[in-house]
């Protein structure tokens, strides 16, 4: 064990080192959530008021901005096998695989890689959000949920983006992957407009949908009122999914090795 | 003492049989070269000796390691490097020795200085913290051994070191291996398709036609079991199963074969041969088109034992390529 965490410590150091030297991919990859919370929150800012509420605050800024994070986080995560497409490309696995590296930690490094930059790009959208207003209402304890929701969020899903990436090994097929996962998901959850708001078939569907498990969590500790009980609960879902899809990132892992 | 065994391997891709039944062994401290054409199964040999994939049946061992029960055991005694470079082409030149000396156990100040030596030795000191994205061809492939070096194997795996490279970088490569084959006191195993390239670089070699051992020996015996020389002869026609009959039943001809529309023979002489040959196919009124003539080379080894031209095989084995060498 103590060797598989210590092979993923050097692996995540590889990635981080690499994107280090190009910083400027973690600001343009902040540009699209900026957008969103800028613009988006700005252009849609009167929601708040509308019939039936649910919003729990008339600060639309305020409800949306956690929920920037979850999404930030979750379409980083759809994205990130594309790193392990690459390594496959470059035949960079296999140079690997003829050492004794441990196998698992050429997976999770990768999900651990994602997550971190989710965490990262958080951290940089609440700290925006403060200039804008948004107060979080729980504090410290609030900015730790809403990363750790973010992490949790990411990971889940980079495990499945790294499993699927394994399976189909292409570019094209991964996007294509990607884009069918992303935005249905971001669409039935309650990240740009309360719950409430949706139609029945829709909350339905959002009780279901992790990404939407994540905006609870997130959202519960900025705004007021703050039920504990959920944000536990979404937390341990969301932690329940990241170990079943590391696990399937590491079943296809085998099911690739079995091509070389 | 053998440092690497390998006894009937058999492997099966789909309905490609990538190995049937591969034999060879490899004395401790020898250069030895695995040569053959595209999709003759040497790539597939070497991913089974570097523990990349199991066989489908055979046993093979690596310093004394099975490759199959003890895997990481035969990692940590071997350096492996890939036909297509597997270098982190985003990260430095060190920083890439220095992961790959860190996933063999190595550490601290030890690991330092050999990374530093290595860059030394292979002539990369300069760039050592520069992105391998901006190294040229040759400056990634020589990192590529380093990665393989970096722990001090005992046997180190070089597949197709120089596809890729121009002649130049080819020629300066085969100065480093033989450099390295000595001051680091390695096993190496080779492949290669290029018929000079284990010539000059093997100590022996085996010769690997469609996933089996043709023939096994040092170059100098491979050549000298063929006694002669070689006639080569182009023919103007397609008269050519004629003119094998009427070179073949010639005195002094040992061996005549056809090859499209060129005649392959060995002869005890070839100056003295040419005369008799290109009159003996004149009187049956077949048209020559050129004659050449010349000592046996690997080339003349393979046909003489597989039948087939090396070259026309491996073009076959690129175009049809059916799995091992080009696959993932």
């Amino acid at each position: 064990m103590s060797v598989a965490v210590r092979h993923t410590w050097f692996m995540v150091g590889r990635q981080l080192r690499n994107l280090m030297r190009e910083p400027i991919w973690i600001a343009l990859l902040l540009v699209q959530p900026m957008v969103w919370l800028l613009l988006y929150g700005q252009l849609f800012k009167r929601v708040t008021h509308l019939p039936g509420g649910g919003f729990g605050t008339t600060s639309y800024i305020t409800f949306l901005a956690p929920a920037i994070v979850i999404m930030n986080a979750f379409f980083g995560a759809t994205w990130s096998g594309m790193a392990m497409i690459s390594d496959l490309d470059r035949d960079v696995l296999p140079r690997f695989l003829a050492t004794p590296v441990s196998r698992i930690s050429l997976v999770v490094s990768q999900i651990v890689r994602s997550a971190l930059i989710a965490v990262i790009q958080g951290a940089i959208i609440l700290l925006v959000s403060i200039t804008l207003g948004v107060r979080v209402h729980t504090a410290v304890l609030g900015w730790v949920v809403v990363l750790l929701a973010a992490a949790l969020m990411n990971s889940a899903f980079a495990g499945l983006s790294q499993g699927i990436a394994l399976l189909v090994r292409k570019e094209a097929t991964m996007i294509a992957i990607a884009n069918f996962i992303g935005l249905p998901l971001f669409f039935l959850s309650s990240t740009l407009i309360s719950i409430r708001q949706i139609p029945h078939w829709m909350q339905i569907a959002a009780k279901f949908n992790p990404v939407n498990w994540g905006v609870i969590a997130a959202r519960e500790v900025v705004l007021p009122g703050t039920d504990w009980n959920s944000v536990g609960l979404h937390l341990a879902l969301l932690f329940a999914l990241s170990v079943a899809t590391a696990a399937f990132a590491t079943w296809t892992f085998r099911a690739y090795q079995r091509t070389i | 003492m053998d440092a690497i065994v390998v006894d009937e391997l058999r492997k099966r891709y789909g309905n490609v049989q990538a190995l049937e039944g591969v034999s060879f062994a490899v004395r401790a401290g020898e250069v030895f070269g695995l040569l053959g054409p595209n999709g003759a199964g040497k790539s597939t040999t070497v991913k089974v000796l570097a523990t990349l994939t199991k066989p489908d049946a055979g046993r093979a061992e690596v310093a004394g390691h099975d490759v199959v029960r003890e895997p990481n055991a035969v990692r940590r005694a071997i350096g492996y490097v890939p036909q297509s470079s597997g270098v982190d082409r985003d990260a430095t030149g060190r920083e890439n020795l220095m992961l790959q000396g860190r996933v063999q156990g190595m550490s601290g100040r030890a690991l330092e200085t050999r990374v530093a030596e290595l860059l030394d030795l292979l002539g990369l000191a300069r760039s050592a913290d520069r992105v391998v994205r901006g190294y040229s061809g040759g400056m990634k492939r020589r990192l590529d051994v380093g990665l393989g070096l970096v722990h001090r194997p005992q046997v180190l795996f070089l597949d197709e070191p120089t596809t890729g490279l121009d002649p130049e970088a080819r020629a300066s490569m085969w100065e480093e291996l033989e450099r390295l084959a000595e001051g680091e006191s390695l096993t190496i195993l080779l492949t290669t398709h290029y018929m000079e390239e284990a010539d000059e670089l093997a100590d022996r070699l085996a010769i690997v036609s469609r996933g089996r051992v043709i023939v096994e020996g040092t170059p100098e015996q491979l050549k000298q079991s063929l006694r002669g020389e070689a006639v080569e002869v182009e023919l103007a026609d397609g008269r050519a199963a004629e003119a094998e009959a009427v070179v073949s039943g010639l005195e002094g001809v040992f061996e005549a074969s056809i090859e499209g529309r060129r005649l392959h023979s060995r002869v005890a002489s070839g100056a003295r041969a040419i005369p008799f040959i290109l009159s003996a196919l004149e009187a049956e009124g077949i048209g020559v088109e050129a004659v050449t003539t010349h000592r046996p080379s690997l080339d003349d080894v393979y046909l003489h034992y597989t039948g087939r031209e090396f070259a026309a095989e491996d073009e076959q084995g690129r175009a049809g390529d059916s799995g091992e060498d080009g696959r993932r």
